[in-house]
């Protein structure tokens, strides 16, 4: 649905972002990651038609993004939340959903669907500054997603938000994904992505570090740590079978050893007598993954002369 | 209706229905008014009466010099040089013995300026009274027929007519003053409000992050001349709303003219009309409203009007581009909008000072040449008009401003729109101007 290619934009003082590959297909919810820095910013914009890319290129649908047609297709929720203070919100409302190509008629629609969906109507002759800072996220995610574009972009769509109305937009995540829209989630929560994200990308220093879906790269990252539990447990440790990392009340956690397989643990430790309670191979969160590829490197982004 | 057009929607209704719009509308105007009533209530409340010694040593002075209600002579002996102050004089006017055929020094002595006005008066006086005392003297007219035939001499008035080529018309210098002075005033006053409110607009969009929303469903550019429209428009209809105001209070105050006087009025005009230039029937009341309505009257309002409206738009265009590219560069810290806006509120002033001068030489070369540049052409240019076209102010002259006028909106309105684009979604540290030359004039 989304194809971007080799995608090059290079600041005076730094490579935002230099030589992303990525495609999002229909219907599917994309995860992308990266510290602070990253690019991640820089990214969403050009895809969003704010900047023009230096080089490469995206494609929407099979065709050349195009900013002035594209962006009714596309819905945009920066990390920096903006709207206008003084207006009220209804008429807000209708002004974004008309500037991104809906007719008047079919924006009073919409704009009411939604907020009967999210119960506020009660707020049409308000302003933004009678309301708090999570009621005026609802509503941002409200003005983006009215429209019904076939691409929505969130930055940090939760931060801020109380657990009822964070649960409350991601049930909208997922049925404006079941719907067929495709939706690029930005953030730094992993526990948030695992739960949401098909696939992911990782941006580190502008360039794309990992790429896959979430049960693949945590199965490229596993370490064949196991956890488990036994009654009793076996006198001696086997060094020659595996490591234990760490020993709990009612089990353990341990690394299989090179040329091993799971079995052969069970069966050590069955001939030991030890009656099995659980066996379960333990991946990495995606958070360890974050920290183990980002890790080490500079922590602030340092900036560098583009030219090489 | 395209995206341009729900911006300028946007913007113009936002501002109309805002309290704020109606008050400035109404206020404003009336408070012009009062001030000027002030000023003109102080300035004759606040002239003094002067009371002035005179110590003559000649002896005639004492009948020619005429006193009246703004100087008083007095000649009583018993005030000096030294004492003249504790007799409640404003100054002593020492002159010595004068002789024909030489320059003799006379002097004021005071304590406290008398305001130029009072000297150039009080210098004519002597002089008169120096010429009816020579008059007196060397021939045998008596001080009555002198007298008569000075007041009899007031059968003169000057009229100014500006040549037009077939027909004169009958020209009010005071009018096209004012009115010059008035139409100048307001360029000046709507450029600086409308800019300050674009610029103030920018600023919002971008502290509000707003920005960054709209630019993903709309280009800059046209986000920037929407707003700029907008708020033109707006600017606009407050202009015209003020002419309406004006003309329903011109109907207003001729109701309170008496019946009587209205007749006489229309006598005199109708009198004009059939080319009776003797119009001396008709009390002092009537003729002074008669005059006010022929200058009225000859004045090119619909010229005016125009010209106010194009160069209101051309000289805002020109300027409110320039006031958002600054608004789109500074963040939160209102100080920082200070010190970039010195380099454009410094020639809308200069314009407003040039105008000054130019109002009272609209040929000279000075007006000419500000009445052309874009920078101060709105200002100045409207202050000339009133005097006439094409006599005072050439076609040649008026099509070329307009013609540079509108160049140069155009260019500012590039240039600030490439400023813009980069601006509005840039935080942190604040650009220099050469940074924001680079953004305007490089890639």
């Amino acid at each position: 649905m989304l194809e971007v290619t080799r995608l090059k934009k290079y600041f005076t003082t730094q490579k935002a972002v230099d030589d992303i590959s990525f495609s999002v297909e229909k219907g599917t919810i994309f995860g992308l990651l990266g510290p602070n820095g990253a690019g991640k910013t820089t990214l969403i914009r050009m895809i969003t038609g704010i900047f023009y890319p230096d080089e490469g290129s995206i494609r929407l649908n099979g065709k050349k993004f195009n900013p002035d047609e594209d962006s009714s297709h596309i819905g945009y929720m920066p990390e920096e939340r903006g709207l206008y203070k003084k207006m009220k919100i209804g008429e807000q409302a209708l002004y974004f959903a008309r500037l991104k190509g809906l007719s008047a008629s079919e924006a009073v629609i919409q704009v009411k669907d939604w907020f009967v969906r999210f119960e506020m109507q009660s707020w049409w002759n308000k302003k933004i500054e009678d309301l708090s800072k999570g009621m005026a996220q609802k509503l941002q995610f409200v003005i983006t997603v009215l429209h019904r574009p076939e691409l929505i972009i969130l930055d940090e769509p939760f931060s801020g938000l109380d657990p009822v109305n964070a649960n409350l937009i991601k049930d909208e995540i997922f049925r404006l994904a079941a719907q067929g829209s495709s939706i690029i989630f930005s953030t730094h929560r992993m526990e948030q992505v695992e739960e949401i994200c098909n696939h992911i990308i990782l941006l580190n220093k502008g360039k794309k570090i990992l790429d896959g879906t979430v049960a693949n790269v945590k199965q490229e990252f596993k370490e064949n740590l196991f956890r488990i539990s036994a009654t009793p447990f076996p006198k001696q440790a086997t060094p020659e079978l595996f490591d234990v990392i760490a020993k709990y009340d009612d089990g353990m956690t341990i690394r299989i050893k090179e040329g091993y397989k799971p079995n052969d643990v069970l069966r050590y430790f069955i001939d030991q007598q030890s009656n099995i309670s659980s066996f379960t191979e333990s991946l990495p969160s995606l958070n360890e993954i974050f920290i183990k590829l980002v890790e080490g490197t500079s922590l602030s982004r340092q900036f560098q002369p583009t030219q090489s | 209706m395209n995206k341009i057009g729900l911006i300028i929607r946007r913007e113009y209704l936002t501002r109309i229905r805002n309290k704020t719009f109606l008050i400035s509308t109404f206020l404003l105007p009336i408070m012009i008014v009062l001030f000027i009533a002030g000023t003109v209530y102080l300035a004759i409340k606040g002239r003094t009466n002067h009371r002035i010694a005179v110590s003559d040593q000649n002896g005639y002075f004492k009948d020619y010099l005429k006193s009246d209600s703004s100087i008083f002579f007095d000649f009583s002996p018993a005030i000096d040089t030294v004492n003249y102050a504790e007799k409640n004089c404003s100054a002593v006017l020492i002159i010595p013995v004068l002789n024909e055929g030489e320059k003799t020094i006379y002097r004021l002595k005071y304590k406290k300026q008398l305001g130029l006005a009072n000297i150039d008066d009080l210098e004519k006086r002597v002089s008169s009274a120096i010429t009816d005392h020579l008059i007196f003297t060397k021939t045998n007219i008596s001080r009555g027929r002198l007298d008569s035939i000075r007041s009899a001499s007031d059968i003169a008035e000057l009229k100014t007519f500006s040549d037009e080529g077939k027909k004169s018309e009958a020209s009010s210098q005071g009018l096209s003053y004012g009115v010059g002075w008035a139409c100048g005033f307001l360029i000046y006053l709507l450029t600086f409000i409308y800019g300050a409110m674009v610029m103030r607009g920018v600023m919002e969009e971008k502290t509000s992050r707003v920005a960054e929303v709209i630019v993903s469903s709309v280009r800059p550019f046209p986000l920037m001349l929407g707003k700029i429209i907008g708020i033109g428009a707006v600017g606009l209809t407050q202009f015209l709303l003020w002419i309406g105001l004006i003309v329903i209070l011109a109907i207003v105050a001729q109701a309170f003219i008496p019946h009587e006087l209205m007749m006489e009025v229309n006598n005199m005009q109708s009198a004009n009309a059939m080319g009776n230039a003797q119009m001396a029937q008709g009390s002092e009341a009537a003729k002074q409203i008669f005059d006010v309505k022929q200058s009225i009257h000859h004045t090119n309002w619909a010229l005016i009007i125009g010209c106010f409206i194009f160069y209101f738009i051309g000289g805002f265009l020109f300027y409110a581009s320039l006031f958002a590219a600054i608004g789109s560069v500074v963040n939160e810290d209102p100080q920082e909008a200070q010190s970039l806006l010195l380099p454009i509120t410094m020639p809308i002033i200069f314009s407003w000072i040039i105008m000054t001068i130019a109002i009272q030489d609209p040929g000279g070369s000075l007006a000419v040449w500000a009445s052309m540049i874009p920078f101060s052409s709105p200002i100045v240019m409207m202050a000339r008009i009133p005097y006439g076209v094409p006599t005072t102010v050439p076609y040649w002259q008026l099509l070329l401003s307009i013609g540079l006028l509108a160049g140069g909106f155009l260019f500012t309105t590039w240039m600030a729109g490439r400023i813009y684009r980069t601006g509005i979604l840039l935080y942190g540290k604040k650009p220099t101007w050469k940074n924001m030359l680079k953004w305007a004039f490089k890639a």
